[in-house]
């Protein structure tokens, strides 16, 4: 893509992230003993889109979409079952391509699924 | 199961069990739902008889399993289409532009091989993504910085071979003009270094592009002579520091100028970084009021000490155009502070993430998107008078070119990051809904003969638009497109590599 975004500055937002990004690592350093895996899939994969903060397109996606009704990042949500996010990642949603087998192998998402819904 | 045209159902089965063979059961997909996931998610097509589809795909790990599945399909003659990560989003992601081709999915072959900092470049594989060469520098510490495009899980190597670029500083944001030396896989198998890459024991790959005799390495960009399966690139050392300021104008004409002024300083290389040019007059007359007519930020990258005193020169240079504004903002020191990194546009500071798509995603302006999007991007000459003329040209010209309707076509957004030349770019929504698409392209169609007509033409193109864009480039009855096409007859006799791509068919597709 070549094309330009112009960044929009949020006050705050440093001390958004902070919050947001504590809170978080506490969830998943708990779970890297069982599911080290799943953890992993979803930095590396999902992160960049699905992290709390500004810059995170599928977070704002989902702000939009649910306005509160469920939260934004998706480590938040309880209402996801294991299936839900695998159809998702193989069939994509919006501007949300797909992922191949060669990006996030069966067993992988195996291990993705179970991260993201752990709760 | 799709079987690639003109291949019989004997061979395919032939072919399909030695692409096991070579790379492994579980790296060839010939399942439905398996080969689905190659679709083009942001295909103008989508859905329509028209859609460019694979009939299978193969992941080799290593050249010489890419080597293997090249020999098999010159035996069986099974059209083959490599990506790299597969993530050239709107220029055709994982789909083939030949449909019924397998896809050679060169993801798994992600080693980034050498680093060398001294030397300031890197040696990759085609499946390594930019988020993987960054996270490798950081990893190690070494003081070198990545030139990311906008998505940061593109592929180096193919977004360098497909034309792409990114926003830190010249050369290095021209992708492919940073590369240093390649090795590719030629249709009959056989493995070419081009440059010092040919030397044996030579230390040098990444240092010298030319080597000695003709020059090759533009074969393989936007091409289909070879597949690559290594490539340097040179790496920017970390910069000191970063300073900008912005410059306002506020008469319509005083676009003149400003380019002209733009193209002094980077021409002699006193601005190096990806300048952006915005203000109301891209989109129609402008001037008058209180607000500027344009405005033209200046990125800087360099010693601290350095950086300021060549601000100061351009600051000097601008402040002739009457009336202009010349607003300086912080420097900011590199590394950036935990501070910096939160206010700053990342990918001018080498750092790949893919906020982007939140250009494409819900927001409050755009509660039900497209979800996809393509873009027709002209180069048109760095001249202010050429820019105000494809400006009225565009404004003219949108009625007809879209029936009156709003399609949600965006433009034009005159890009300054390309050294020596403007691209005036248009973008298109693109959606699942085929009724959408098919006005949407009859639109793109329209703006590519159209802007033919006045000499301007694309530089890199979805795949479906390819042919209709390799057309435009016609001088001497298409007489580039003819060589290009020997070319391709001579390395690739049985024309199974990527048929079509940017416009070369091979000899049995060709028409007439």
């Amino acid at each position: 893509m070549t094309m330009r975004t112009h960044r929009i500055a949020a006050i705050g937002a440093a001390a958004f992230v902070a919050l947001g990004a504590t809170a978080w690592l506490a969830e998943t350093a708990s779970a890297q003993d069982t599911n080290e895996r799943g953890r992993a899939v979803y930095e590396y994969w999902c992160a960049p889109c699905h992290a709390p903060g500004p810059g995170h397109p599928g977070t704002q996606s989902l702000q939009v979409k649910y306005n509160g009704s469920v939260p934004a990042v998706l480590l938040e949500r309880t209402d996801l079952t294991p299936e839900a996010v695998k159809v998702f990642v193989r069939q994509g949603v919006l501007s949300m391509a797909p992922f191949r087998k060669t990006e996030i192998s069966d067993e992988d998402l195996d291990a993705l699924a179970r991260y993201v819904t752990r709760k | 199961m799709a079987i690639p045209p003109g291949v019989s159902q004997r061979d395919w089965n032939a072919a399909i069990g030695e692409f096991r063979d070579a790379v492994g059961a579980d790296w060839v997909f010939t399942s439905d739902e398996d080969v689905a996931l190659y679709r083009d998610a942001y295909s103008p097509y989508w859905g329509e008889p028209e859609e460019r589809l694979a009939s299978a795909a193969v992941a080799p790990y290593t050249v010489e399993e890419v080597q293997a599945v090249v020999r098999i399909a010159n035996k069986y003659r099974i059209p083959l289409y490599p990506i790299s990560t597969g993530r050239n989003l709107a220029y055709g992601g994982s789909a083939p532009v030949y449909s019924g081709s397998v896809v050679v999915d060169l993801k798994r072959m992600n080693r980034v091989l050498e680093i060398n900092e001294r030397n300031a470049y890197a040696l990759v594989e085609p499946g390594v993504s930019y988020f993987d060469l960054y996270n490798e520098i950081e990893k190690r510490g070494l003081a070198l910085w990545i030139d990311p495009p906008d998505p940061g899980w593109g592929s180096v190597i193919g977004n360098a071979l497909d034309g792409g670029g990114g926003w830190t500083a010249y050369p290095f944001r021209d992708h492919f003009g940073a590369h240093c030396g390649m090795e590719v896989v030629l249709p009959d198998g056989e493995i070419v270094r081009t440059g010092m890459g040919a030397v044996p024991g030579s230390k040098t790959w990444q240092q010298n592009k030319w080597g000695y005799g003709p020059w090759v390495d533009g074969l393989f960009r936007q091409g289909n002579m070879g597949i690559v399966t290594k490539m340097g690139f040179w790496l920017m050392p970390r910069p000191e520091a970063y300073i900008s300021a912005t410059v306002q104008v506020f008469n319509d004409r005083d676009i003149i100028p400003l380019m002209d002024t733009l193209n002094l300083l980077e021409n002699q290389h006193v601005v190096n970084g990806s300048t952006q040019l915005g203000g109301a007059g891209a989109f129609g007359p402008a001037g008058g009021g209180a607000g500027p007519a344009w405005t033209l930020q200046l990125p800087i990258y360099g010693p601290e000490k350095v950086i300021r005193a060549q601000l100061e020169y351009a600051k000097e240079k601008f402040s002739a155009i009457d009336g202009s504004r010349f607003v300086e903002e912080d420097l900011i020191r590199i590394p950036l502070s935990p501070q910096d990194r939160e206010r700053v546009r990342l990918v001018n500071f080498g750092i790949p993430n893919l906020s982007t798509f939140a250009m494409l995603g819900r927001s409050p302006m755009q509660p039900s998107p497209a979800g996809g999007h393509i873009g027709f991007s002209p180069i048109i000459p760095r001249d202010g008078e050429e820019l105000l003329k494809f400006r009225d040209f565009y404004r003219t010209n949108l009625a007809e070119v879209t029936g009156g309707e709003n399609l949600g076509i965006v433009g034009p957004v005159f890009m300054t990051n390309w050294e020596r030349s403007l691209v005036a770019l248009i973008m298109f929504p693109i959606s699942k809904n085929a009724d959408e698409n098919r006005k949407i392209r009859a639109a793109f169609e329209k703006w590519v003969k159209l802007a033919a007509d006045n000499g301007w033409a694309e530089y890199r193109a979805p795949t479906v638009f390819q042919d209709i864009i390799s057309d435009t480039y016609s001088y001497n009855n298409h007489a580039l497109r003819r060589m290009r096409e020997k070319i391709k007859d001579a390395l690739d006799p049985n024309g199974i590599l990527a048929a079509g791509r940017y416009g070369v068919w091979p000899k049995h597709l060709r028409e007439g």
